[in-house]
Parts: C-alpha cells; sequence; structure tokens
C-alpha cells in the first residue's frame, strides 16, 4: 500500500512536461537565490561609454540606456519576479485559505458575508484592482507584493471554500462533530488536510499569474524602484528604444514567458497527479 | 428554475453594492490629493479650497459616497472631474472600441481554441494533444503587454504591414478600423484561446464516451463525421457556456493591451483615470464593468442549467 | 518607406467650410502628447490645452520669437501710470457665435478668470483691482499695485477673450462647447482620441489660414507618436522625445523645427519644511552645492536626452531676455565636491532619499545622477512616485530632494517667483531668504527692463549659491512634421500657431 502522496509523485515525474517545468523552475529559483555569483557584471553599474550596445560576446544579451548588462538585470531581475510570485501568492493564501475554511464550514451568513465580498472583488478586473491598490500603497516592490496577494485572495478563498465543503460532507468529519469535538479542532485536524491539494494546485498556477501581475506593474511604474531591475519595468523603460535598441524589450519578456511557462506546466502537472479525477 | 433564477438575482445587488462601496473606499485612500492633480500646474491655495469644497472633497467620506450613490441609483454617474464630461457619455464612446476590440478576440480564440481543443481530444494523449496543450500553455504564458511590443516591432516597426497603433471605428472606415485592431485582438484573444482549447478538449472527451457517439461509431460512421456531428455539437454548448466567462479575462487583460496599442478604450479610460485621480470615471468604470461581469455570470449560470436539467432539482 | 493603411484615410469628409472660392478645403492632423483637460480658458490647467487653444482661443497680446509681446485681439497698450494699465482693442473682430468681441467682453473674460471658482487665473490676473468699458473698444485696468508681468499673463490664457453669450448659456459646461475668437471654432472632441477643429470664417486675420480643420490627437506613447507621424498619419507633432530625433532627421520625408523652450528641469531640495529637512542636504548649502558639483550635467543629458537639451544653473531660460549670463553652469568637480563635504563635516556617504517621478525619462536622469553622484560620496536613493502623489508628498514636505520640471512662463516672475518667494505656493522646500523675497517682490514693480534685469541676476546668483533648487536643463520645443507642411513659426512657448502655416497636397 502506498501512500496518496507517493503516488501523485510518481504520477507528477511520469509527465515529461512537468519535469521540464520543474527543471526550469528549479533553474529560476536556483538563478535569483544565487544571482550574485551567476550574474556576470554588477546590474546596477552605470558605464556611460556602452550605451545600448547590442548583444556581443561581452554583454551577451546587450546593454541598456544607461549602459548596464541587460543578462546581468535579468538575472538580478528574477529574484524580483521570484520573490514577487513566491510573496504574494503567500499573501493571497494566507487571507484566502482561512476565510474559505471558514465560510465553507461555518456556512449560513458567514458564508454569505465572505462570499459577497469575494464576488464584488472578483468583479472588478483584476489588474484595474491591483493597479488602484498598488497606486494606494506607492509604487515599490514591497506594495506591488501586498497589492497582487491581495487581489488574488478570493480565488484562494473559493478554492478552500469549496474543498472544504466537500471535505465536510466526509462520514469522518460528520463523526468527529458528533462526538462532540469543537468545531475549530474538526476544521483543523479533519478538514485542512483535505484542502491541502487543491491549494497547492492553485497556488502553483497563482504563482504564474502573479509574476506576470508584478511585470505589468513595474511595467506601468508600480513596482520595483530604480535602479534595482525588474522585468516589468525594464520593458517599461525598453519601450522609449523599441526600434533602435529591440534587444531591451526581447530578453526581459522572454524571462517572464519562460518563468510563466514553468510555473504553468507545473502547475498542470500537479493537478493531474493530485486529482487524477480532472483527467 | 424561477426560484433558481431569484436565488441568483438577490445577489447580485448586494455584490454590485460592495463593488462600489471597495472602489469608492479605495480611491480615498489612495495618495494625491485629487484636487492637487486637478489644480495643474500653478496652485493657488484659494482656488485649492474653491475645488475641494465644490468636488465634496472636504466632506466625510459618508456623505460623499451617499451623495454619489444616491445619484447613481437615479441613473447618473457623474461628470468627470478632468473633463467635465458625463461619465456615462464617456462609457458610452468607450464601451463599443473595447466591445470591438473584445469581439474580435474572442473570435480569434475560438478559432484558435476550439479547432486546437477537437485534435488534442481526438488524438488523445498523442503527440498532436500534448503539442496543442503546450502551445496553448504558452500562449496562457505570454504577457499581453510584451506580446503587443513583439507584435508592433516585428509587424508594425520591421515590416510595415499595419499601423502600430492608434483607433478608427468601424463607421468611418471599417478596413483600416480591422487593420488598427488586429493585432491587439490577437493579444488578447491568444490567452483566451489556451483557455477555450482546455474546455473544448474536456467536453469532447466527455461527449465521445457517451452512448450516441458509440452508437454512431458502431453504425459505421466515418471518425471525422462522428467527432464533428455528434461529438462536438454537444460538446460546443459548454464550451461556449464557460467561454463567456473569459469576458471578464478579457476586460482585465484590455487594461494594458490598450495601453501598449494607444487604443482609446475602456482599459485607457480606466487607467488614465486613476493616474489623473478622476474618481467619478473610475467608479463609473469600474461599476459598469462589474455590472457585465456579474450580468455575464449570470447568464452563464441560467445557460447551464437550461443545458444540464438535472441541476434544477439540486 | 514604411507603408501604412492609416495614411489612406488622412482625408476627411469636409463641412462647415464657407463659401468663398478659394477657401482653404485641408486637413491638419496634430499628434499630442497628452489629451488636454478643460477646454476653458478659465478653467484649464495643461500644457497640452495650451496648443489646442492656439487654435481655438485669440489672446489680448501674444508673444514672437524673441518673446516680443505683440498685439492680437489688443492693438496695444499703455501704463498711464504703474496702476493703471489701458488696453485698445482691435475693431471688427467677431466670436464663433457671430457676437461682437468689444470692451465689454474683455471685462467679461477677465471678471470671469477672477471670480469662477476653481479659476486656474486668478492668480495670474490676481492684481487686477477694477475693470472699466472706456469705450467700445478700450478697457481700462485699475491695480492693486503695480504689476509688471500683467501684460506678459495676458499673452496666455489669462489674456484669452470668450463670448459672454455663449458662456453665460453654458454655465459650467463652457468646456464642453468653448466659444472664443480664434482662427478655428470648436466642432467635436472624443476624450483620449481627437478634438476637432473647423475653420472660422469670419475670423479677423482669416487671410492667414489655411486649413479647412484642423484635428488634434492625443498619443501619449512616443513610439506610436513617431511611427504615425512616419507613415503620415499625422502631419505635425508637438514633441519629438530626443531619443527619436535622430529618426526623423534621418527621414528624407519629415523635419524637425527646434527651438529653446521657458521651462526648466530641477531638483527641488527640502530645506525647511517639516522633519525631512532635517537631511544633511536640506540643512547645508554646501552640501548641496557639493551634489551638484558632482553632477555632469552635459554628460547626464547626452546620456538620457540625446545631448538635445541645453544645461542651466537658473530658473529663467536662454532665450529670455532676463536670462543671468553671469550664473553659469559649473563644470563637474569630483574633487572639490568631496572638499566642500569634508568642509560640511558631514558623516560619509551622505545619504539621502530622491523622490522621482514614474515617467522612464525622468526615472533614466534619477538613476544617472545617483550613479554620478556616488562618485564624489553621496548615496543617493531613488523613490519612484506616481506624479499625482508626489505632487502631494512635495506639497506636504515629505521628501528630501523632489525632481520637478516646470513649463515655463514668458515673464521670469512666473519662472520664480512661486517657487523661490517664501510664500510662493510651489515652493515644496519653503525656502525662504528676505533678499531674494525683497528682489522678487520689486521685480513686479518696476517696469524699466535694465533694472528688472538686474534685479533677476540678483535672484538668480543668490539662489545659485543657496541652492534651494539644482537647476539642470532647459528642454527645447522639438515640433516634428512632414516636409509638406512650410510655414510653422517656433516660439519658445512651444505652442503651434496655425496662422502662416501651409501643407502642400
Amino acid at each position: 500500500m502506498q501512500s496518496p502522496a507517493r503516488l501523485a509523485v510518481r504520477r507528477f515525474f511520469r509527465r515529461p512536461a512537468a519535469v521540464i517545468g520543474l527543471v526550469v523552475v528549479a533553474a529560476f529559483v536556483l538563478v535569483a537565490v544565487l544571482a550574485v555569483f551567476v550574474a556576470p557584471f554588477d546590474p546596477i553599474a552605470t558605464s556611460w561609454t556602452t550605451i545600448r550596445k547590442a548583444p556581443s560576446w561581452q554583454h551577451w544579451m546587450g546593454t541598456d540606456e544607461n549602459g548596464r548588462d541587460v543578462l546581468s538585470r535579468v538575472i538580478h531581475g528574477a529574484r524580483a519576479s521570484m520573490l514577487a510570485g513566491v510573496v504574494s501568492v503567500a499573501i493571497a493564501a494566507g487571507i484566502g485559505v482561512p476565510t474559505g475554511l471558514l465560510a465553507g464550514f461555518a456556512r449560513g451568513k458567514t458564508d454569505m458575508v465572505i462570499g459577497r465580498v469575494a464576488d464584488a472583488m472578483l468583479a472588478v478586473p483584476f489588474l484595474v484592482l491591483a493597479i488602484a491598490l498598488a497606486a494606494f500603497l506607492g509604487p515599490s516592490l514591497r506594495n506591488a507584493m501586498v497589492a497582487i496577494g491581495v487581489t488574488a485572495a478570493p480565488v484562494f478563498m473559493r478554492v478552500a471554500r469549496g474543498a472544504t465543503m466537500d471535505a465536510a460532507t466526509n462520514e469522518y468529519v460528520e463523526a468527529a462533530r458528533a462526538l462532540g469535538n469543537p468545531a475549530w479542532r474538526v476544521a483543523v485536524r479533519h478538514v485542512a488536510p483535505n484542502i491541502v491539494a487543491p491549494v497547492i494546485v492553485q497556488a502553483t498556477l497563482a504563482i504564474a499569474t502573479a509574476i506576470i501581475a508584478e511585470a505589468s506593474l513595474s511595467f506601468l511604474g508600480l513596482g520595483q524602484q530604480p535602479p534595482s531591475p525588474s522585468w516589468g519595468s525594464m520593458l517599461n523603460s525598453a519601450q522609449r528604444f523599441l526600434s533602435q535598441a529591440p534587444w531591451l524589450a526581447i530578453f526581459p519578456g522572454a524571462a517572464i514567458f519562460l518563468a510563466v511557462l514553468a510555473f504553468n506546466l507545473v502547475g498542470d502537472g500537479l493537478r493531474d497527479a493530485l486529482d487524477p479525477r480532472g483527467k | 428554475m424561477g426560484g433558481f433564477l431569484g436565488r441568483r438575482l438577490a445577489l447580485v445587488l448586494p455584490t454590485l453594492l460592495l463593488v462600489s462601496i471597495l472602489v469608492f473606499g479605495l480611491q480615498q485612500l489612495m495618495p494625491g490629493d485629487p484636487a492637487l492633480a486637478l489644480a495643474g500646474e500653478e496652485r493657488d491655495p484659494l482656488v485649492l479650497a474653491q475645488i475641494r469644497t465644490e468636488l465634496m472633497l472636504d466632506r466625510p467620506l459618508a456623505v460623499q459616497y451617499a451623495h454619489w450613490i444616491g445619484r447613481v441609483v437615479q441613473g447618473d454617474l457623474g461628470v468627470s472631474w478632468r473633463i467635465r464630461m458625463p461619465v456615462a457619455r464617456l462609457i458610452g464612446e468607450k464601451l463599443p472600441v473595447t466591445a470591438q476590440l473584445g469581439f474580435m478576440a474572442f473570435v480569434i480564440a475560438l478559432g484558435i481554441g476550439i479547432p486546437a481543443g477537437i485534435v488534442s481530444a481526438v488524438n488523445r494523449n498523442g503527440f498532436l494533444d500534448y503539442a496543442a496543450n503546450i502551445v496553448g500553455l504558452a500562449g496562457l504564458s505570454t504577457p499581453n503587454f510584451w506580446l503587443g511590443i513583439m507584435l508592433i516591432l516585428l509587424i508594425s516597426v520591421n515590416l510595415g504591414w499595419l499601423p502600430p497603433s492608434g483607433y478608427v471605428s468601424l463607421a468611418e472606415d471599417w478596413r483600416q478600423s480591422l487593420a488598427t485592431t488586429i493585432m491587439p485582438a490577437f493579444v488578447l484573444g491568444n490567452a483566451i484561446a489556451a483557455i477555450l482549447m482546455r474546455h473544448t478538449r474536456s467536453a469532447m472527451l466527455t461527449a465521445m464516451d457517451q452512448d450516441y457517439v458509440r452508437t454512431a461509431r458502431a453504425k459505421g460512421l466515418r471518425e471525422w463525421r462522428v467527432v464533428i456531428r455528434h461529438a462536438f455539437r454537444n460538446a460546443l454548448v459548454p464550451v461556449v457556456t464557460l467561454g463567456a466567462l473569459e469576458l471578464g479575462t478579457l476586460l482585465s487583460g484590455a487594461v494594458l493591451t490598450e495601453q501598449v496599442f494607444s487604443i482609446p478604450g475602456f482599459g485607457k479610460l480606466i487607467v488614465d483615470a486613476v493616474f489623473n485621480r478622476d474618481y467619478p470615471v473610475v467608479q463609473g468604470v469600474v461599476l459598469v464593468t462589474a455590472t457585465i461581469y456579474v450580468g455575464l455570470n449570470l447568464l452563464a449560470d441560467v445557460l447551464y442549467v437550461l443545458i444540464n436539467p438535472r441541476l434544477r432539482v439540486a | 518607406m514604411r507603408k501604412s493603411l492609416l495614411a489612406a484615410v488622412a482625408v476627411f469628409p469636409m463641412i462647415g467650410v464657407a463659401s468663398a472660392q478659394e477657401a482653404p478645403t485641408q486637413t491638419l492632423r496634430i499628434a499630442l502628447r497628452e489629451d488636454p483637460d478643460l477646454l476653458d480658458p478659465t478653467l484649464a490647467r495643461t500644457v497640452m490645452g495650451r496648443i489646442v487653444f492656439a487654435g481655438l482661443c485669440d489672446k489680448l497680446f501674444d508673444i514672437d520669437e524673441k518673446l516680443n509681446i505683440v498685439p492680437q485681439l489688443a492693438t496695444g497698450y499703455d501704463w498711464t501710470d504703474g496702476r493703471t494699465l489701458i488696453l485698445h482693442l482691435r475693431d471688427g473682430v467677431l466670436f464663433h457665435d457671430g457676437t461682437k468681441m468689444d470692451a465689454a467682453s474683455v471685462k467679461y473674460s477677465l471678471e470671469r478668470h477672477i471670480a469662477t471658482p476653481g479659476s486656474a487665473r486668478r492668480a495670474e490676473v490676481d492684481a487686477i483691482d477694477q475693470i472699466a468699458v472706456v469705450d467700445p473698444l478700450t478697457v481700462k485696468l485699475t491695480l492693486k499695485s503695480p504689476n509688471s508681468p500683467l501684460v506678459a499673463q495676458l499673452t496666455d490664457r489669462a489674456g484669452m477673450i470668450v463670448s459672454q453669450k455663449a458662456a453665460e448659456a453654458a454655465g459650467k459646461d463652457f468646456a464642453l462647447k468653448p466659444v472664443c475668437a480664434g482662427p478655428f471654432k470648436f466642432a467635436e472632441r472624443v476624450a483620449q482620441d481627437r478634438i476637432v477643429l473647423d475653420r472660422f470664417p469670419e475670423y479677423w486675420d482669416a487671410k492667414n489660414i489655411h486649413f479647412a480643420r484642423v484635428i488634434y490627437q492625443p498619443i501619449t506613447n512616443t513610439a506610436t507618436r513617431l511611427a504615425n507621424l512616419q507613415a503620415g498619419a499625422i502631419d505635425l507633432t508637438e514633441q519629438v522625445v530626443p531619443s527619436d530625433l535622430e529618426a526623423v532627421r534621418k527621414n528624407p520625408k519629415l523635419k524637425i523645427v527646434e527651438s529653446s523652450g521657458l521651462g526648466y528641469q530641477s531638483v527641488t531640495w527640502n530645506t525647511s519644511h517639516g522633519p525631512r529637512a532635517q537631511s544633511p542636504v536640506g540643512q547645508n548649502a554646501m552640501v548641496r552645492k557639493a551634489f551638484e558639483l558632482s553632477i555632469d550635467r552635459e554628460a547626464a543629458i547626452q546620456v538620457v536626452y540625446a545631448g538635445v537639451y541645453t544645461p542651466t544653473a537658473q530658473a529663467v531660460a536662454a532665450s529670455s531676455p532676463y536670462y543671468s549670463p553671469g550664473v553659469k553652469v559649473p563644470a563637474r568637480d569630483v574633487a572639490k565636491a568631496k572638499e566642500l563635504l569634508k568642509q560640511a563635516g558631514v558623516k560619509l556617504p551622505v545619504t539621502f532619499t530622491m523622490m522621482t517621478p514614474t515617467n522612464s525619462d525622468t526615472m533614466q536622469l534619477a538613476e544617472v545622477m545617483q550613479a554620478m553622484s556616488a562618485e564624489a560620496g553621496f548615496d543617493m536613493k531613488i523613490q519612484a512616485t506616481e506624479f499625482a502623489s508626489s505632487l502631494d508628498t512635495a506639497d506636504r514636505g515629505d521628501f528630501e530632494g523632489y525632481v520637478v520640471a516646470w513649463s515655463g512662463r514668458v515673464d521670469p516672475d512666473g519662472n520664480l517667483f512661486n517657487f523661490v518667494h517664501s510664500t510662493g505656493p510651489l515652493n515644496y522646500g519653503r525656502y525662504a531668504n528676505p533678499e531674494v523675497d525683497q528682489w522678487l517682490a520689486q521685480a513686479r514693480i518696476e517696469t524699466a527692463v535694465p533694472a528688472r534685469q538686474a534685479l533677476y541676476a540678483k535672484v538668480a546668483a543668490k539662489v545659485a549659491e543657496d541652492q534651494p533648487l539644482m537647476y539642470i536643463y532647459d528642454p527645447k520645443n522639438i515640433v516634428g512634421m512632414s516636409v509638406k507642411v512650410s510655414g510653422f513659426k517656433a516660439v519658445p512657448d512651444g505652442l503651434i500657431r496655425l496662422q502662416g502655416v501651409t501643407k502642400a497636397p
């Protein structure tokens, strides 16, 4: 008899696309963590003699409008993006999962109120809400993460609520309740473990969305502060030199694409592995 | 059915009311005194005070909100602070632009997503299924604004085939209108195509397992005929229903896409309004967007129940 | 050459063109970098609005390429004494609604500027105490105190005269259907998309107007603006950004008309506004001087603005007769900067925060200054702040340094008083120097040019010494247009005057 977790892992590794995704994600995380050692140049060291030089042997991705090495900036930008992905999803899950658990478990009026608030937030276009929040908090990477996290919370709330409702109807949960266990205890002990799988899947996919959202906010000037690099803010300044220096726009965008694709592949793989009914 | 619809409708109003409170509250918290943003370069302190009084910025938040929502209930969305145009008129001008963009994006999404989904389902777990899945995910993973920039770079700047941006309305010149909207529509549509493909694939797989499809096969009908005539027809309804929900994604995507292509639509209207602190416009646009979104959700729910009579009882 | 489909739609149906045989039929398309705000001279606040007004509303006076004040709706003026200004009006001028422009309209329009709640003009015409109609073509302005910048104010929006009949009928909605006495009348506005003006056949100077229609199109994205110009979808753009200048110059179908502007880019220091003034940069002029010496303005302009703009160390633009040649741009001197920091006895590195609006060129300028000043011992942090918030933040004094630009005014008073006088509303850092206050006040009273020049020279020297602001560069007006367009005169205020402009078919 194998544990369900081990089964899931085995199923996950049977999917080449998911494995490739995982490898790419691992590579990005590694690059982000070891940026200082991996980057060939200082990402914020300006050089007035090498402004907007095309890719070459020395500068594989060329140099930017301040003569900085684009490759090094993309590498350090991975930090901002990975951080934004993970932290904002942690915030979203931190808000969404407990409220979803509460809504799904308590039902009735509580569910009604939480559900309406989530509906209202979901009814406003994601980016509009994030822009407004980021403008409210002031531009910085930290605030962008908070803005994205808060905006993405209702999705987690819904996932957690649905899973809780499913779990709550299980016999063992009903039994635990019948035995007179306090509600919070039943929720934490018996219901919470059941929502772990769907939340993990949602989190992986949400990281992908959050990376794009951070890039979008930085693109609008509401994210990472200069001179620290972020893929979105690099794209923002690249727009001014689109015809003269296209490489400034190509590489950061390609990095976003790769990272997001990798997270999506992993998320897909996880979903199939953890929830065989879906296939 | 009536009871179901009634229950769903009863949820719409509180949701919209919450949206209005949410938006109103949020923007009042925003830094940047709107009076300062409106006062322009020279800021006469006396005039600043006049602006604050005129716009009721010196009144308690609750009073401002009550005043605004009272008007909204009567169908008056207020007047733009920046250019004094009625918000309803601005929305009336911009909605068709984004609607055209959205419609074209949806057509493109259907055109790519449905065939890809069918191919995937028919080749279940085969190479094509795999390839379509990867391509679809790739579409989903491309940031809209970056794809937009790349398309401008390639098609407009390097090849000179299409105008880089701007917008011409259908009424003015339809060919020109299509030329200015095709790139942004593709940018918006490609992400939705991936989602539609997935819906189509799973709906097709379900349909192909049904008895009537098996029967059709058993009768010796050719495979593609079975797929199109029998399986696809039944798969189409849930796909379109679920697809309608993606219009929300579309509106969100339009925010940046319109910015990149300088298209004067809903997205650009709201981003500019946020940056200019033109609150009546922000409030009006968000409220209308939310209403559309909630309305579409309701429609999708109703359609879903109509299609699946089993759910009606539940 | 790039071909674009947009070029095919340049022809628009003509409506409302006068019957005269020689009535022009062409349309001129002008790109703006932003959508203007209210099209009401009393309430308008943006620079972009002024460009549209150049086609829509004539003013009492205009300025020429050399900043001389020249007649427009007024044919001349006399100071009978320091407090009395007589305006002589042009005869036979009609508003777009057919009513006559006369002394009563001038009185009405000026009073409207003064009394309308939320008027953006109030401060500009605040000196006026009474307005009297002497006869239909003569107006007498009595001032509260002598005020020499007033006539220069009347060359801009404060001098725009509107139809009383139309303004009273429209009330608050006048901005939606403005009626003035300019060469073109308002036809249509679609927000963020276009403003359409049609030729006004009864315009007093109609013989110099060669277009049936002019369309202003806001295009915020600079690359897009350039692409539209290259494709021929627009005839003229009010601004080509420096990084695109080379592309326009190389294009045989396009040309550039440059003129030096009236404004400036600066760093405003918080010297005495609230607790954040307590930084070393705020407290010690020597430290600010050291920062200035650490910056190579020329190189910074080269990097960020393709070397197009002119370095400066004073508020008044080089195009103005009030520019002080004595206040020179100091050359970069890192050694001396370090020396000054040592003398000032501050702890190294000198850490402070520079607030910067989020436009990508301004942020780049901040990055360049950050890198340059680091060599002299500064640790400058950049705090990019979205523009609307930055204004608010600056107003509250919640900053140490603030990169902020000013679009510039014809009279030097407009570039100085509000910024460095202790009571100025735009004096974010609350700089106060009694001498400067006194010179500025005196320059308002003085009417003789040499006397004013002397006063403004003293102000410029003192401000350069105290460094409440570090002026960085004078921007230029870089107007890009099709080679078919001719007759465009570049005036430092950067407006697009349509008189005399023609377009080859």
